[in-house]
């Protein structure tokens, strides 16, 4: 089942698929701002604010 | 039993799918986010579970690369090792590896400031692509086919903030069909080899600028040279990019470390990620 946690920026629901993991990045379908999953247990999720994207980053 | 750490800082496919397949393969693994870990000169190995083998897989370079140094300094076997994420890393080191070690690259001119670099384009003639010497997904590649757009991006350069922005690496444009090939090596094997085609409108082949996939046959010459490529590097697993010159035949312009292949898992049959764990589980019986 999916979870739902609230974006930090904008209070829209963000959803997190089941199959997600520690460390995977999701994008809050209202304000795009971008998150990685902190922790996951069961349905409760944590979410903090995604590294931007660096000059460096990339193969 | 081997164990394997998986190190990320954001979790991609690759590392996903990675990690299960470790799982899958009854390798005792772990994925580890390498913006938690500190390491002192203090540190000791045993202070550390990172297990028998490490795989780098972090997407920030230089986060990837000092951390990597700082585990072989513990004693850690990493995948890849410090001195191939260096050269990989560096698009001028890459090109003076390959050719230090005969193999096939483009004709490559690098100059050390602003003049220089005018210089150096003016010698060279049109058309030149323009590329940061660190930096990848394509991004600040620029293809140069007058005078004028080049001395405007030299300008550019000249104006950003990093110093090695004013490090200039001038590539001969190649006559090439509209996609490259992106071969994935792990250890002493082309595990699949893909044509990435550019996008509508856009010059660079990279999957993440939109390019697409399509499986592309592992021929003798591409083995060969693709084999030749990533031992010049020191190795591991890397993604060896090549192009097809109408007139050389086929030419490495890069050597990637650490190597995405969500593009190819797409398109091939080949159990990529598999090949990747047996490789460092190897690499530990070794």
């Amino acid at each position: 089942m999916k979870s739902k946690v609230e974006c930090q920026e904008c209070g829209a629901d963000i959803s997190v698929p089941e199959d997600a993991v520690v460390g995977e990045i999701v994008t809050c379908p209202d304000c795009g701002g971008d998150y990685e999953i902190a922790s996951k247990g069961g349905s409760k999720v944590e979410l903090k604010p995604a590294e931007t994207v660096g000059e460096d980053w990339g193969q | 039993m081997v164990e394997l750490s998986i190190i990320y800082d954001k979790v991609r496919f690759e590392e996903k799918v990675l990690y299960e397949k470790a799982q899958s393969k009854g390798v005792k693994s772990q994925i580890v986010d390498a913006k938690t870990v500190t390491v002192s000169t203090d540190s000791k190995k045993k202070d550390f579970a990172f297990g028998d083998v490490v795989m780098q897989r972090s997407v920030s370079h230089y986060r990837g690369l000092y951390l990597t140094a700082c585990l072989e300094h513990l004693g850690f076997n990493v995948i890849n090792k410090f001195k191939v994420a260096e050269t990989c890393g560096n698009k001028l080191i890459t090109s003076l590896v390959l050719a230090e070690n005969n193999v096939p690259t483009p004709r490559t001119r690098f100059a050390f400031s602003a003049e220089g670099a005018l210089e150096t384009i003016h010698e060279a003639g049109f058309p030149l692509v323009l590329k940061p010497i660190v930096g990848s997904w394509g991004r600040g590649v620029f293809p140069l086919r007058d005078e004028e757009t080049a001395g405007m991006i030299v300008e550019m350069r000249e104006e950003d903030d990093s110093p090695l922005a004013r490090i200039y690496y001038v590539q001969e444009m190649i006559d090439r069909p509209p996609r490259d090939i992106r071969c994935i090596v792990v250890g002493n094997r082309v595990v699949t080899a893909i044509y990435r085609y550019s996008a509508e409108n856009e010059f660079r082949t990279n999957v993440a600028r939109g390019g697409k996939a399509e499986l592309a046959p592992i021929t003798k010459e591409l083995e060969d040279l693709a084999l030749k490529a990533a031992k010049a590097v020191g190795g591991g697993i890397v993604g060896v990019d090549m192009m097809e010159d109408k007139k050389r035949g086929l030419i490495v312009h890069e050597v990637n470390n650490t190597v995405e292949f969500h593009g190819a898992a797409s398109v091939s049959k080949t159990d990529i990620p598999g090949a990747m764990i047996d490789y460092a589980v190897k690499r530990v019986k070794k």
